[in-house]
Formats: structure tokens, sequence, C-alpha cells
């Protein structure tokens, strides 16, 4: 390896920091000011793709050249900005105040709706953008080629985050943006309407995002997947750097860059390893990121209110619990085969949701990245059936063991952490075991996954296989039940009102905290095993982010303030998206405008909103 | 003070945090061109009380009026920009912004049209932080930050301040240049509402006190009728 050759590996690296930056700069400002983690960015740099490789080439058809080019590409960016005033308008600007778990899974409905969009609008295949006119294909640097374009990307990077100072330091807004990420309820005691600021800031992140789509055209086509590949880089660039911080999000997208093009000589396959392991590391190290600092001021924050008083079950809920049970087990009896299947995959979400909300609604943790532990409990399985020989007895028992065993290792790294950063890096771990899977296609069989994991002779038939998964995760449920009613579940309580209280009366809250952890990635493993042995196969997509999506879906459509809520939330997500997704094409979109309906009406989740209901009609009947 | 019309009119205002109430039906007036210190021991409901004024909390129950209309269920930037000035009790200065910036973002124009408070106008009340224009306010000293806080707030040309706390962790000096500061102001025609525990520095300054005692009024009148056992 000749010098030369590191320096055209730099230069790559280079390139793509540059072109990460961009679109980072406008997620880390967007949650500066307005502290939402916005999972539609991600769409938003799509969104700004496809409209440029369908305005650039109509502009380079009145004139080949650059500038033609480059105004394609800030027309492009300009409509991406109205739509994210538009995203504000309609949605952001009612969420403001709602705990992050909704702010999340709002704007991920966003995403799913966009999704569906850009395929109806532009159709499932990728479309390749042109190239920029005048700007070599090549340059030859030290012997080496490099691509034109290449050095055109480092060249805007900086470009725009000069730009971007200017902004931030020579005008009012930059002034009053920067203030707002410090302190905005302060701001708007000074008398600056946040409404507008949040609004204009809204354009200026999606405008970048948006510029970010439309400048990797040339080399990169549009194509519908890309939003969730993206969102996930702007992540981790944005929580390295320092959330919040330009200058930071700029250290943070060299330092991916550069580490993604060296380190792809020495592992290729490690690209996205690489990436969710700086963050890691960089989260354990330095937990607000480079430039980031720990949050003062969040105004009037709401901390997510989870479940509050646990009360033994009273008659009706007996009853209820009663049915549901004889229902359950004697489901073979009176169902056909397919509602069989859907039950055992409704009962392993169910374990797995619930396990979810003993973090959420219990330990004030919110997870996002809680497909991980399913996904590693099903990988267990799975491999050790297919790859080891194993029987299906032992990979199950395998299966929670391994995820728990994970689960605690990095619960060890999460513990440490609160709010939005802990939520950032179960993320990270959740991705970095998704790109393990995904890359290492020697054991895992990568994208495609493994086939063949077909549960033992005896439990085949699908009855059998049925009962051993109601028991399994009836058990597993009844046994998370009795921790949360027990000390421990009392102490996890105390450690998620007032962290400090409970520390000082002499509770260990990291210990308890990573026994929760471990406690619900085991549960949560089993359930991935079980869920493997009834599909058969294994592949990435259990443990991608929207497999997280749809449990945190689960937990808020069940509501976080009960603890059976989630088992019902998986349920009907499970049994809607099964009844709906063969109906239409846009199943996403409706799952989208579901979940962010959900959110705006029913803040408390279903149960929790029931409940509400229930008091508010006792105490009216009341004289 | 008496005679003229009273600019704002807190009436039987109550607050809460969740399930705790902790305003019971607070009522005063401040008239054009007067200073109330709002005065009563660590908890009584000082800072709660401008707090909820300005917006900042939700009233429960009562009302505020400023400039003879009802503020009560306005935003804080609504307030704010209808004149009513509040610098808050912990200063609440962004650090990680210049002195200049920091006026900055308080700066909205004066109202009818006047000439208004600028930077240079503020640096000859707070001759402090003349010298140190670009700055960031993390390296300034307590003291100095409060008198930024101050000049932050009168940049919006305010008709009224709330000042809360202005003199608490000031060395002596400084709380001597801070009342010289205020009278200043007073003197300019600026009505103010200062919550206060330093009882020498709210006789300086304020021409009335209302004493405030778990929540609720407890006396209004001259500051000389309060005895100093009523402060602590």
């Amino acid at each position: 390896m000749d010098a030369s050759f590191l320096v055209a590996q730099l230069l790559t690296g280079l390139a793509s920091a540059s072109s990460l930056f961009i679109t980072a700069s406008g997620l880390t400002l967007v949650f500066g000011v307005t502290r939402i983690v916005n999972f539609a960015h991600g769409s938003l740099f799509m969104l700004g793709a496809y409209l440029a490789v369908t305005i650039v080439p109509r502009l380079l058809d009145l004139h080949y050249s650059l500038p033609m080019f480059a105004l394609g590409a800030l027309a492009a960016a300009l409509i991406v900005g109205l739509i994210g005033v538009a995203i504000e308008l309609i949605l952001l600007r009612r969420i403001y105040r709602a705990p992050e778990i909704f702010q999340l899974l709002a704007t991920f409905g966003v995403v799913l709706v966009v999704q569906d969009l850009v395929i109806r609008i532009w159709g499932p295949l990728d479309i390749l953008g042109p190239r920029a006119p005048g700007v070599p294909r090549s340059v030859e640097i030290l012997g080496q080629r490099i691509s034109g374009y290449d050095l055109v990307l480092i060249a805007v990077g900086p470009t725009i985050l000069g730009l971007l100072w200017l902004l931030m330091r020579r005008t009012r807004f930059g002034v009053l943006v920067r203030a707002a990420t410090q302190d905005r309820e302060m701001v708007g005691a000074l008398g600056v309407d946040q409404a507008k600021l949040f609004t204009a800031t809204l354009f200026v992140g999606s405008f970048l995002a948006g510029l970010g789509g439309a400048l990797q055209i040339p080399f990169k086509p549009a194509q519908p997947a890309m939003d969730i590949a993206i969102i996930s880089e702007t992540f981790v660039v944005t929580v390295v750097g320092g959330m919040g911080s330009i200058p930071g999000a700029f250290l943070a997208a060299i330092a991916i860059g550069l580490l993604q093009a060296f380190g792809a000589l020495i592992i290729p396959e490690s690209t996205l390893v690489m990436a969710f392991l700086l963050m890691a590391v960089v989260l354990v190290v330095r937990p607000w990121g480079f430039l980031g600092k720990p949050d003062a001021h969040l105004g009037a924050r709401t901390a997510i209110e989870g479940v509050k008083s646990l009360t033994p079950l009273d008659a009706t809920g007996k009853a209820v619990v009663a049915i549901a049970l004889v229902a359950g087990a004697t489901l073979p009896l009176w169902s056909d085969a397919y509602g069989l299947k859907v039950a055992i995959e409704t009962l392993c979400f169910a374990l797995a949701a619930f396990a979810l909300n003993l973090l959420i609604g219990v330990g004030g943790m919110v997870s996002f990245g809680h497909a991980a532990w399913f996904g590693v409990g099903a990988y267990a399985a799975g491999l050790l059936t297919v790859k080891l020989g194993l029987h299906m007895a032992p990979a199950l028992i395998a299966a929670p063991l391994i995820a728990g065993a994970v689960a605690a290792f990095i619960g060890y790294f999460i513990v440490r952490l609160s709010g939005i950063y802990l939520a950032m890096l179960t993320l990270a771990a959740a991705q970095l075991i998704y790109a393990l899977c995904f890359q290492w296609v020697a054991v895992t069989g990568g994208d495609n996954g493994v086939v063949g994991v077909w549960p033992a002779e005896w439990a085949a038939a699908r009855a059998v296989y049925y009962g051993l998964t109601f028991l399994l995760c009836v058990a597993a449920i009844w046994l998370l039940r009795r921790a949360i009613h027990a000390p421990f579940g009392y102490a996890l309580r105390g450690a998620r009102d007032s962290h400090l209280r409970a520390e000082a009366v002499g509770i260990d809250v990291k210990g308890q905290r990573l026994a929760a952890f471990a406690l619900a990635g085991a549960a949560t493993g089993l359930a991935g095993g079980l869920y493997a042995f009834s599909k058969g196969s294994i592949d990435p997509t259990l443990l991608s982010i929207p497999m997280s999506i749809d449990f945190l879906a689960m937990v808020l459509i069940g509501g976080v303030q009960t603890l059976f809520g989630p088992v019902i939330g998986a349920g009907l997500l499970h049994a809607a998206k099964d009844f709906i997704m063969p109906l239409t094409d846009l199943w996403r979109t409706w799952l989208g405008l579901t979940i962010v309906a959900l959110v705006l009406a029913f803040p408390q989740g279903v149960l929790g909103g029931l409940a509400q209901w229930r008091a508010r009609f006792a105490r009216s009947r009341k004289p | 003070m008496t005679g003229a019309a009273p600019i704002l009119r807190v009436d039987r205002l109550c607050a809460a945090y969740g399930l705790a109430q902790v305003l019971f039906e607070v009522s005063f007036t401040l008239a054009r061109g007067e200073t109330i210190a709002l005065t009563g021991r660590n908890g009584a409901g000082k800072t709660t009380t401008l707090k909820t004024i300005m917006g900042l909390l939700r009233a429960s129950g009562g009302s505020v009026s400023f400039l003879d209309e009802d503020v009560t269920r306005l935003k804080p930037f609504e307030i704010a920009r209808r004149g009513l000035g509040y610098a808050p009790e912990d200063r609440r200065i962004f650090t990680d912004l210049t002195v200049d910036e920091n006026l900055e973002v308080g700066r909205r124009a004066a109202r009818g049209g006047g000439a208004g408070f600028t930077p240079d106008v503020l640096f000859e009340i707070f001759p402090n932080l003349a010298e140190m224009r670009h700055r960031r306010a993390s390296a300034m000293s307590g003291g100095e930050q409060q008198m930024l806080a101050i000049a932050r707030t009168l940049m919006g040309n305010p008709v009224a301040l709330l000042l809360d706390e202005p003199s608490e962790g000031l060395a002596p000096v400084i709380v001597d240049q801070m009342a010289e500061a205020l009278l200043r102001l007073k003197a300019q025609g600026l009505s103010m509402v200062l919550s206060e525990q330093n009882a020498e520095f709210a006789a300086a300054i304020a021409d009335r006190a209302v004493l405030l005692e778990k929540g609720a009024v407890r006396f209004v009148g001259p500051l000389g009728d309060l005895a100093s056992a009523d402060w602590f």
C-alpha cells in the first residue's frame, strides 16, 4: 500500500464526509432548536434526490452547464425546505411538548407515508441522475484516479459549513437559533415567537437534507430505501458530533468518512459496523458527543409518564384475563391454520412489547432499538440450529440466555445515560448488531439470512407449536409481571421518577436498570427464538429500525401507563397489518397516518385512554 | 402613587405545580412609575407569582391584566411584546452567546416609535458590560451576568419590568451598583416588580411592599411598616 493510494482513499473519505455533513447539519440544527429527533429527515433527503433527478435533467436540456445543474439541485432543496415547513405546521408544532417516544413515532409515521408517496410518484426502480456538466469523470492525483465529482463534494462541504457559520453568527435568525438551542423558553419570554422560529429552522434544516439528497444524484441513484440508510448515518454523525452542534457534526462526519474509507481497506465488510461502533464508543466516553453539551434548560419538557400505580387485578380484570387465557389455550380447537400462524406471531410480539414496556413504562428508559434483542434471540436460535445442528429445545433455551447476555453487556453502557442520549445509544447498539448481521455474510447469510430453521419433529404440527409458544409466552409475561410487582419493580419506578432520590434511599439505580435491561433482553430473545422457528428463517429485518418502531408502536397503541396495554397493542397492530397489507398497496401510508393520529389523539395509548374515560365516567356518576 | 391608574393588575391569581397548589388568590396592582418589592421567605411563592404573570406557568385561577388588557391566557412572547419585561431568578443568560448577541435576542422596536434602548445607552447604565461586548457570557461573573440579564430585557423596551431576585448572590459592591442602575431606570419612568429578600436593597428602590407567605398575600403597604422579622 503506497502513499498515493492512501491519499486517494483519504480524498474518497473526505468526499463522503462532506456529503454526509450537509444532511447531518440540517438534522442537528433542527434538533438543537426544537429538541425533536426528526426521523423524517431521511425522507426529506430522499425527496431531495428524487426531485433532483426530475428537475435537473430538464434544466440541463435547456442549457447543459454546471450552473444549471447547481440551480436544479438548489430548486430541489428549496422544495424540500417547503415540505419541511408543511411538516412543521401540520405535525411537529403539536408535539413539541410530548415525550420523545411520541415525537419519534410521529415523525416515523411521516417516513412511512413518504415511502409510499415516493413509490407512487416515481415507481420502485432506481433512478440515476445526470452527471454534473463540466466536472471531469476522473482526475489524476499522484498517479491515482480520483473522481472529479468527489473533489467538488470536498469543496462543497466546507463551503456549506462556512455559510452556516455566517448564518449563525451574522444574522438575527442565527443568534435566535443559537439562543433557542440553549434555552428556548427564555427566548420566548424575551418576546420571540417560537412558532415562527421553529418553522424557519425546519425550513433551513429540510433545505439542507434536500440539498444533501440532490447533490448525490451523479453517483448514487434515487431509490425508495435510501431514507432509512441515510437517517441512521446522520443520526450517528449528529450524536457523535454533539446534538445541536453544527461544527461538531462536521468533525464527526470527517471522522466517520475517514474511518469508513480506511476501515474498508482492512475489513471490507465493516463500513456500517465502524460507524456505529464509533458512535457507541463516543457515547460511552463522551455521552454528549464531541462538541455537545449536557441539556441545561429543556424548557417545559414532559418526561414519559409510565406505569403509575400497580393495583392487583380487580374482578373484571381477572375475568378478562381468564377469558383470554381460556380462549388462547383452546384456540387450536376452533381456529384454522392461518389463525394459528397469526396467533403465534402475535404472542411473540406481545412478549417483546411487554418486555419493552418494562424498560419504558416501568424503568423510564426509552429504548429505540428493542428489535436488537428480538433479532439476537432469533439469530441465536436460527444459527445454532442450522449451523451447529442443535435441536430446537436447547436452541430455545440458548436464545433468551444469549440475548440476555448481549443485552446485559450493552446495557452496562446504556444505563449510565438518560433521556435522548440513552435512546440514541440503544438505536446505535441495535444498528451495530443489524450491521453485523447484514455484512457478516459468511455466518449470517447477510441480506438473505438463513433458511431451514424448523421446529423439532414433536413440535412440527402447527397446533403443537402454537401450544408451546402460548405456554412459554404466557409464562414469561407472568414472570415479568411478578418482577414488576416485586421490590425490583418498585425500585425501577422510583429510579424512573427521581434518579437522585432513589439513590439517596439506597437503591443501586444502575444495577437495577441493568438487571431490567438484561431481563427485558432475555424475554425478547425468547420471543425472537420462538418467532424464528415459526417462520423457518431469519433475516436482518428482524432487527431493523422498522421492527423497533413496530414494538414502540405496540407500546404506544396499548399505552405506556398500563402493564397489559402493550400486549393488546401487539395484537391490534399485528392484526391490523395482517388485515390491511393484502388489501392495499398503501398500507405504509395507513400505518403511518394511524400512528400520527394516535400520537395526536391518544397520548396515553388506547388502554390508557380507555382507563381515563372509565375514570371520568365513574366520577360523573357520583352524586 | 395610588392616584395613577394601575398598569399591571394581578387579581386573585392561583397557580399549581401538578396537583400541588402554590399560589392562593394573589392580588396586587402596580401603578405607572411605581416599584413594588415582592417579599417573603424562600418558597413563599415570589418566583411562581412572577412566572405566572409572565405566562411561563399556567394560571389555574384568577387573572392578570396589563395596560388594560387581559393577558392571563397569552403566551410568554405575546406578553413580552405588550411591554412586560422579565429577568428570571437564575438569570438564564445565553452563555454560548456574546454580550452583544444576548442583547440582540432581547431587541424589540420601541413602542410609539421613540428612540428606545440601544446597547450604547445600556452600557451607560451598566458600565461593566461595555468592556466585554464580545465576550462570551459564560466567561462573566455572576454580577455581570445579572446586569446582562436586566439589560437584555430592557432591549425589548418594556413598560414594566419583573425582576426576580436581582441582588441574589452578588457581592455588596455589585449590589450597590445594581441599586444605582435600577434607581436610574425608575427615574426614567419604568415600573418594576422586584422579588427581593434583601430588605436594605428593596427599601432603597421600592415604593411599596407586597409580603407573600405560603403562596398568599399577607401584607401590602409601605416598606417601613414591615417588621424586619417578616422578611426571613
